[in-house]
């Protein structure tokens, strides 16, 4: 008689494991990474191969020599983290810089928790936060694409539009006048050139992307929708009320990474919550947080660190939002 | 719009390669065993000894409790041992062997091809026949059907709701019968809403059979009561629970039965049996039984006596083909993986399916990455990774019971959709066994 398998019930699974949706979120930043290697070059193309192979490497060498357990690097998570990391650093960055946030992001958020699955926090975004504030003059000189700002002033060249107005701001100008000054052309941010980190250059790629982690099913179009849309109804509602000071809508959707963010690092499995309802107070509490930090904090993104705080809330939304169950209590169950 | 369950479920391939096979005879073999725990509850008991001689349909195992049921010979000839034989997974089950003699029925038996309408009985006489005849459901579980069409007295069964979805991929029993032999189904239901003075019946069935929908729209034309509702194809929609809320839009308690919102549930399998059982006084002693997969050269769709050896039907196909890896008894979702070639048919044999390793073979565990993907699929609105990391840090009953495991229905669709491949309703189930032990000791203590 042959060998027969024999096995609980279901006897079929799903094609799919955790290395194919990697990959898919992969394939999915892929056009922000033509479209950045098109505007930075070569910069470009270094910065993201420093970021994957230096967060694999770091990942591999923990684990067969520090933890000495089975090597996964081959889940492509590490990979993703890599490219995620690139992504949001400015395309000026040297590649020792991408190098240490690799540490930082594998080393210290990802691997010290237990591997993939257990982290708290979204290993990308410490990497960037740790690198924002260890190295602020770095992480704040931003190549303009080509052509950003053909006014030729100087001055401007190197920051963000978002951090210009904050300067601005700061400097008693209205928000008219600054943008006056500084030729913002929102057809211009919304279709390609947003001066920002290599991975926001232009925010269709991104939908792109997004797009197609939705026909995939890789991810739910709840949390990024939701934060786009708190960010817009209350940017939205502070610009009505003073529009010399509170940037609108449009202007804080495009810039700052917020599309990079509320797509590709918001959405990570690991450090968002499990069922709707949590993804919804998760979200609004993103949109929230990246705009009081523009309008009143001391950044002018906000969306890394707003982030980075709702992922210490996921735990406890996992937690509290269960999903709707099918059976209602009975007396005397 | 077509109607469906509102939490959960999976879309998996459904794979019906022998919806066409028209249903075949299976042919009586030499000997045939029959087990006396072919239903759930407590097993039969044998009346016959060895050198007893027995004809079709004569009881051969009596009730022995309130969830029992009779067995019946499915072959004529003599009792050549009464013994412990081993069941699909190995475990000694208590069987009547018989050698086969000729094919002498008993006389009561009608087995005439002429569909008989009319319904002289009362609800009484209907599930006395039925509880006589041996029917059990015929969906998977094998609940005895006269204790499920008679619900305590202070419970009124509003709807009859009749499983023709077959949601699991691969079986097309179902199907076939719904095909081929609609107006005795139709009957069949016409019988069990009178003895559960029922006036509402909804035969459901999912669109991936619309020769079925045709054929079961047309039987059911001249019975006002009866309709045939499309479902949208997805899995599990044959579970009761999922099936009441689709069609009748009510959600059934934690813990309780579906009468507990005014239904009763049967399949279109039972259905048939009631009708043979009440119409024509055949027990159930015969069942569609589906032999498929994609490594089996012809798809089969076979009337099989009860009792029939899962080795001989295997012959009947070419023997076990090449690259068959699993042999399932039932669909690829619920099915059991068979460990005892020699375990002989039962009266809820389904399908029998053989998978390929690329089909069936599982992946390597990896880490959980809460995508949440089971929480999605769970047709119960639970949360199996919890469960799964509940259960394993042990002890965590309690906790547990307060997470609902006792609801899990064991679908499957965790397990199926699960990327990092965690074998989640492995581990569930055994919890959910323990749990339910827990709880049960404690109301009994009460």
């Amino acid at each position: 008689m042959a060998r027969l398998l024999v096995s609980g019930a279901p006897h079929l699974h799903v094609k799919e494991n955790t290395q194919s949706l990697m990959r898919d979120v992969l394939i999915a930043l892929a056009p922000s990474l033509l479209v950045s290697i098109y505007f930075f070059g070569f910069s470009a193309i270094k910065l993201v191969l420093v970021g994957v192979i230096s967060c694999v490497l770091v990942e591999y060498l923990i684990q067969k020599f520090i933890l000495k357990t089975k090597v996964t690097i081959n889940d492509l998570s590490a990979a993703v983290t890599g490219c995620l990391l690139a992504l949001n650093l400015p395309p000026s960055s040297p590649w020792w810089l991408v190098f240490i946030g690799a540490i930082v992001a594998i080393g210290i958020v990802k691997m010290t928790f237990g591997g993939l699955g257990q982290n708290i926090f979204n290993p990308a975004l410490v990497g960037r936060v740790f690198l924002l504030i260890s190295f602020p003059t770095l992480m704040t000189d931003w190549t303009i694409p080509e052509s950003w700002f053909r006014t030729g002033v100087d001055a401007f060249t190197g920051a963000t539009p978002l951090a210009l107005t904050k300067e601005g701001l700061a400097a008693g100008l209205t928000l008219p006048e600054i943008f006056a000054a500084n030729e913002f052309t929102f057809k211009e941010m919304l279709f390609v050139k947003i001066g920002g980190s290599v991975g926001e250059v232009s925010a269709l790629a991104l939908i792109l992307g997004f797009v197609y982690l939705l026909i995939r099913r890789v991810i739910k179009p709840h949390i990024p929708l939701i934060i786009v849309g708190t960010i817009a109804v209350m940017t939205g509602i502070f610009n009505l009320i003073n529009p010399d000071i509170y940037t609108g809508p449009l202007f804080n959707i495009f810039t700052g990474g917020v599309l990079l963010g509320a797509i590709f690092m918001a959405t990570d499995y690991v450090t968002s919550p499990m069922s709707i309802k949590g993804m919804v107070i998760y979200s609004i509490g993103i949109g929230v947080i990246t705009v009081l930090i523009r309008y009143f904090g001391a950044y002018p993104e906000g969306i890394s660190f707003a982030i980075l705080i709702m992922n210490t809330t996921v735990p406890l939304l996992n937690k509290y939002c269960k999903p709707r169950r099918y059976a209602k209590e009975v007396k005397n169950g | 719009m077509k109607r469906t369950f509102s939490i959960g479920g999976i879309h998996p391939n459904d794979s019906k390669l022998s919806r066409e096979a028209h249903i075949e005879i299976f042919p009586v073999l030499d000997v045939a065993y029959i087990s006396m725990a072919q239903h759930l509850g407590a097993p039969a008991e044998p009346v016959v000894q060895k050198g007893d001689k027995v004809r079709v349909g004569q009881v051969i195992g009596k009730p022995t409790g309130f969830i029992s049921a009779f067995v019946h010979s499915s072959v004529s000839g003599t009792v050549k041992a009464v013994e412990p034989k081993g069941d699909l997974a190995g475990n000694p089950v208590m069987h009547v062997v018989i050698d086969v003699e000729g094919d002498e029925w008993c006389e009561e038996i009608d087995r005439s091809k002429d569909i008989v309408r009319e319904i002289p009985f009362s609800s009484e006489e209907i599930l006395e026949k039925i509880k006589n005849a041996g029917v059990v459901g015929l969906g998977g579980a094998a609940f005895p059907t006269h204790v499920k069409l008679n619900p305590p007295k202070d419970k009124k069964a509003e709807y009859l709701i009749i499983n023709g979805t077959e949601c699991e991929p691969y079986i097309t029993s179902d199907d076939r019968i719904m095909r081929e032999r609609p107006d005795e189904i139709v009957i069949g239901a016409a019988i069990m809403m009178k003895a559960l003075k029922a006036d509402k019946c909804y035969i459901g069935i999912e669109e991936n059979k619309p020769e079925a929908i045709a054929s079961m729209k047309e039987a059911a034309s001249p019975y006002p009561g009866i309709k045939v509702a499309v479902l949208k194809k997805k899995y599990p929609q044959g579970g009761e629970k999922q099936l009441i809320d689709a069609l009748i839009g009510r959600k059934v308690p934690s813990l309780a039965l579906p009468i507990e919102v005014g239904a009763v549930v049967q399949n279109v399998g039972t259905s048939l049996a009631v009708y043979e059982a009440v119409q024509k006084n055949k027990p159930l002693i015969d069942n569609v039984i589906t032999v498929t997969g994609s490594c089996v050269p012809h798809q089969r769709n076979f009337l099989v006596r009860v009792g029939t050896p899962f080795s001989k039907m295997l012959d009947a196909i070419g023997g076990l083909p090449k690259d068959a890896a699993k042999f399932i008894s039932g669909g690829p979702m619920m099915g059991k993986a068979v460990a005892n070639m020699d375990a002989s048919t039962l009266k809820a044999t389904s399908a029998f399916l053989l998978l390929t390793e690329a089909e069936t073979k599982r992946k390597e565990e990896t880490n959980c990455i809460r995508c949440g993907k089971c929480i999605d699929a769970c047709p119960m609105g639970l949360e199996p990774y919890l469960l799964n990391k509940l259960s394993r840090i042990g002890g965590m009953h309690d906790e547990l019971e307060k997470e609902k495991i006792q609801d899990c229905i064991e679908c499957g669709c965790c397990l199926y959709s699960c990327p990092a491949h965690i074998p989640l309703l492995d581990i569930i189930r055994v919890s959910k066994a323990e749990v339910m032990n827990i709880m049960r000791n404690r109301s009994a203590k009460q």
